[in-house]
């Protein structure tokens, strides 16, 4: 027989997390710090309006790029948000989650040998995305004496003729990390000046402790190079609605339209009515959750300070990012000595690209009785190796 | 209100068992400031008590709630203040409300059993000189109280690894 698969699938690597996913499921007990989603349900009254407009007999597709009134509601909240403006009829698609967004921005930008830039440790679907539309990737590894943000020297310096996209993702899974106005000026400017486009994965926008989040379509002349991918996972817990948007020039959205057409036709259409109650009305809900999140980050902070495991302090997502390179292991040892000697989960930080290595993300999407037991267990194991 | 009395009492709302230290890490402060904040919230009665929310019923221990609306002839110039106030004093009496609607207090009441909640009903709330008249509901089941569930929600569904 003939070999059934295309060569560049093969040469794709799984997900470095489905191994460690696989293992931790075999073990009923263990404390997991490994979830990348919400411990929140959905808002309620965003969950009574689904199950309304399953009622109504809301059961029909939607026009491709989305429900109208939807559209319109992404389009205030990202001007109330992100000062940008986008014209709901043109310049925004709604997409089955912001994963959708990923793929099809690559698609729709890149021709063969194209470079795009990524900066890791980051989410695990932009590499293979990259190779799935025929791109180049290049990994640009952040640095944790950078706090994991993007600097416009890192940047610069992997910028061949080649670069057409860079990916920039922030707040970040999985450092936690955030980049303020200050932080992405000198990276607009790098990337007007050397004509690049930017994908900004901006997922976790509800989720930041410091300052709002800050887009960097919203800086002068980059609305036009930006894509904005954002959607309801994080910020609203709704990451099973499979709900997200994304949107930039008409020029590029017309072109990912089509390939949304042809490949997902449009997002779940109750989803959709869901979330335009969302954006409508649950403020104060996302609130309620930030503040809870934020707590969670305090906490984990001083436990690891007093545990004596070095960390910068994050100010977005709900991860956290210790350095464990002072216990002479890999990231992996690391995780997996962990769960099988105190049953506790976290991710190593391979998992998000070589340079996470010496690293371990701690989801805190937990309440405050888990963690409490999870450090618990965390601080004993640390002890035992110091010992 | 200062941002971290709100704080404050919004968490303690929900837990009013966090102790000083732990406070002080959640919510960005120390110990002292959170400690003062306590005492001085205290004594404005700002904070009124640090209650216990308990199921009873799975105790076993015989308890009775009712909810009972109460019509009640205003005074002159005390309004139904003097009447409220005297509702309150009975131990029986667990809350007191003045409400808008068709009447004019909701006043809460536990005993040990159905009649010794109504014996109290007829024979000390009713004959109150300017009460008019009582409806007395008998609380069932609680399903949510002081914003909790009362009951077991389902198990969470959500994987235990994912990116």
């Amino acid at each position: 027989m003939r070999d059934p698969l295309s060569k560049k699938i093969v040469g794709i690597e799984p997900s470095g997390i489905r191994k460690f996913f696989d293992m931790v499921s075999e073990m009923p007990d263990a404390i997991s710090l490994g979830v990348g989603e919400p411990d929140f349900d959905t808002p309620w009254r965003v969950r009574e309006e689904g199950i309304y407009s399953l009622e109504r007999g809301r059961t029909f597709y939607t026009s491709n790029a989305g429900l109208k009134e939807l559209k319109v509601e992404i389009g205030k909240y990202l001007q109330r948000k992100i000062q940008v403006a986008y014209d709901p009829d043109n310049e925004i698609i709604v997409t089955v989650g912001g994963s959708e967004g990923i793929d099809i921005a690559l698609r729709a930008m890149l021709d063969p040998g194209d470079e795009v830039l990524i900066p890791q440790p980051s989410y695990v679907s932009y590499l293979p995305c990259t190779i799935l539309a025929n791109g180049v990737p290049v990994v640009i590894p952040l640095k944790e004496e950078n706090e994991f943000k993007l600097t416009a020297e890192e940047l610069k310096a992997a910028i061949t003729p080649k670069t057409k996209l860079l990916v920039l993702p922030f707040p970040n899974n999985p450092t936690g990390a955030i980049m303020t106005k200050e932080d992405l000026e000198p990276v607009a400017e790098v990337v007007k000046e050397h004509d690049l486009y930017v994908l900004s994965d901006e997922i976790y926008s509800e989720l930041t402790y410091k300052d709002d989040h800050v887009s960097i379509a919203s800086l002068p002349g980059m609305r036009d190079r930006t894509l904005v991918i954002n959607g309801f996972s994080k910020g609203f817990a709704m990451t099973g609605w499979r709900l997200g948007y994304i949107c930039g020039q008409q020029r590029i959205t017309e072109q990912m339209l089509k390939i949304h057409q042809y490949a997902i036709m449009c997002a779940p259409t109750n989803s959709q009515y869901a979330a335009v109650e969302a954006l409508r009305n649950c403020d104060g809900e996302v609130q309620q959750m930030r503040t809870a999140y934020n707590q969670r980050r305090r906490f984990l902070i001083h436990e690891f300070q007093k545990m004596g495991l070095p960390c910068f302090e994050p100010f977005g997502a709900f991860y956290i990012f210790p350095c464990i390179k002072g216990f002479g292991m890999t990231s992996e040892e690391f995780a997996t000595r962990l769960l099988d000697e105190e049953k506790v989960a976290a991710v190593p930080g391979t998992a998000f690209g070589e340079c996470g290595e010496g690293f371990l993300r701690v989801s805190y999407a937990y309440s405050l009785e888990d963690l409490k037991e999870a450090v618990g267990r965390l601080g004993r194991f640390v002890e035992r190796l110091r010992a | 209100m200062e941002e971290i009395r709100k704080q404050i009492l919004k968490y303690l709302e929900k837990n009013s068992r966090a102790d000083l230290g732990e406070l002080a890490v959640l919510l960005d402060s120390d110990e002292v400031t959170i400690a003062n904040e306590l005492a001085q919230m205290e004594k404005e009665k700002i904070i009124c008590g640090y209650h216990t929310l308990i199921d009873w019923d799975k105790t076993g221990e015989e308890r009775v709630n009712a909810l009972i609306e109460v019509s009640v002839k205003p005074q002159r110039d005390k309004g139904f203040d003097k009447t409220a106030e005297r509702i309150c004093n009975y131990p029986e009496v667990t809350a007191v409300y003045l409400t808008s609607g068709g009447y004019d207090l909701i006043v809460t009441v536990e005993g040990k059993t159905l009649m010794e909640v109504s014996r109290f009903v007829s024979g000390k709330l009713s004959p109150i000189e300017d009460v008019i008249s009582t409806t007395t509901h008998f609380i069932l089941k609680k399903y949510k109280d002081h914003g909790t569930l009362m009951f077991q929600k389902n198990k969470s569904e959500r994987m235990l690894v994912t990116p």
